[in-house]
């Protein structure tokens, strides 16, 4: 059988699906709520490169290209944060992060 | 065929499973392990699909900066995590449902669209001496310093706005450590280096 576009399609939905559970179960953890974040961004650039080979047009590969930019630097600032958070408090539940409430 | 049809599944499975194993670690270190495996196999379905730059690059960037960033984290932060991972059986059935019928919907929906929707529809045969007769990178390269030039230069400061706020972010003097000043010592002089004290013999001297 001839591997084609739907079924890295169904691979792509279902990581995605995965990471916005990973979101839903894990809302304690913000580590974890970040590779969530992670594997959903990994879902969004196999659909763009399946596309984009589907399509034989390589701006799809482009578009994941700069999908992996930011993801890069949204998890290095995410981290940052996460270290000047847990410095400051102790500890990184953020169930209870209301400190700018005021 | 049968063997890139094999290639997929191992690499389909892979994936989904180290994903899944990913949210469902106990352990945070076991998660980030997993995101690694999830990376590679995910790389290795970006080769299948011909895209080999994309690849290297999902295993440069995410396997040997992004994981090995969220390894640091996670064992850097004295973090009890068995505390964090209360609520997760409060959380599992509503999520489990949403997540199966989020799944459902978006595998229908891709499946339509690429069997009898808009991207079949919009096929576009297989240029001839275009993107088959150079190699990915070049291929990849040809558009982006070109049609997309402006937006390279723009990921590019994103990437430097990132590297300065993790930077100010994480940057901190701690009171009380002795740093070198360089300007004091150079500054010093014979004058202000040493003193010159006369002692008569058999007295000490007090500081």
């Amino acid at each position: 059988m001839i591997i084609g576009l739907p079924h890295y399609l169904a691979v792509a939905a279902i990581l995605f699906t995965i990471g916005v559970f990973g979101i839903f179960v894990n809302r304690k953890n913000i580590i974890v709520i970040l590779m969530s974040i992670e594997l959903i961004l990994l879902a969004v650039n196999i659909n763009l490169v399946a596309f984009s080979a589907y399509l034989h047009n390589v701006v799809g590969q482009i578009f994941a290209m700069f999908v992996l930019t930011v993801a890069a630097a949204e998890a290095a600032v995410g981290l940052a944060i996460l270290v000047t958070f847990f410095r400051n408090r102790g500890d990184i539940a953020v169930d209870d992060a209301s400190m700018m409430k005021g | 065929m049968a063997l890139q049809a094999i290639a997929f599944y191992l690499m389909a499975v892979i994936t989904v499973v180290a994903g899944f194993a990913v949210v469902s670690a106990r352990n945070p270190v076991h998660s980030v392990l997993f995101l690694i495996l999830a990376f590679f196999s995910a790389a290795g379905l970006f080769v299948l699909m011909g895209a080999e730059f994309l690849a290297m690059l999902l295993v440069v960037v995410y396997v040997g900066a992004v994981a090995v960033l969220f390894l640091f984290v996670v064992m850097m932060l004295d973090v009890d995590f068995a505390a964090l991972r209360q609520g997760f059986a409060q959380y599992l059935p509503i999520g489990g449902l949403i997540a199966a019928a989020l799944a459902a919907e978006m595998v229908f929906v891709s499946y339509t669209v690429a069997v009898k929707g808009a991207a079949r529809l919009n096929e576009t045969p297989a240029a001839n001496g275009g993107l088959e007769s150079v190699t990915n990178a070049e291929a990849i390269g040809r558009v982006l310093y070109t049609d997309y030039v402006y937006f390279f230069q723009a990921a590019g400061l994103v990437l430097l706005v990132a590297m300065i706020g993790a930077i100010v972010l994480t940057l901190r003097h701690k009171p009380g450590v002795k740093r070198q000043v360089i300007a004091d010592q150079v500054l010093r002089s014979p004058r202000t280096g040493m003193r010159v004290v006369s002692l008569k013999p058999g007295q000490g001297m007090d500081q």
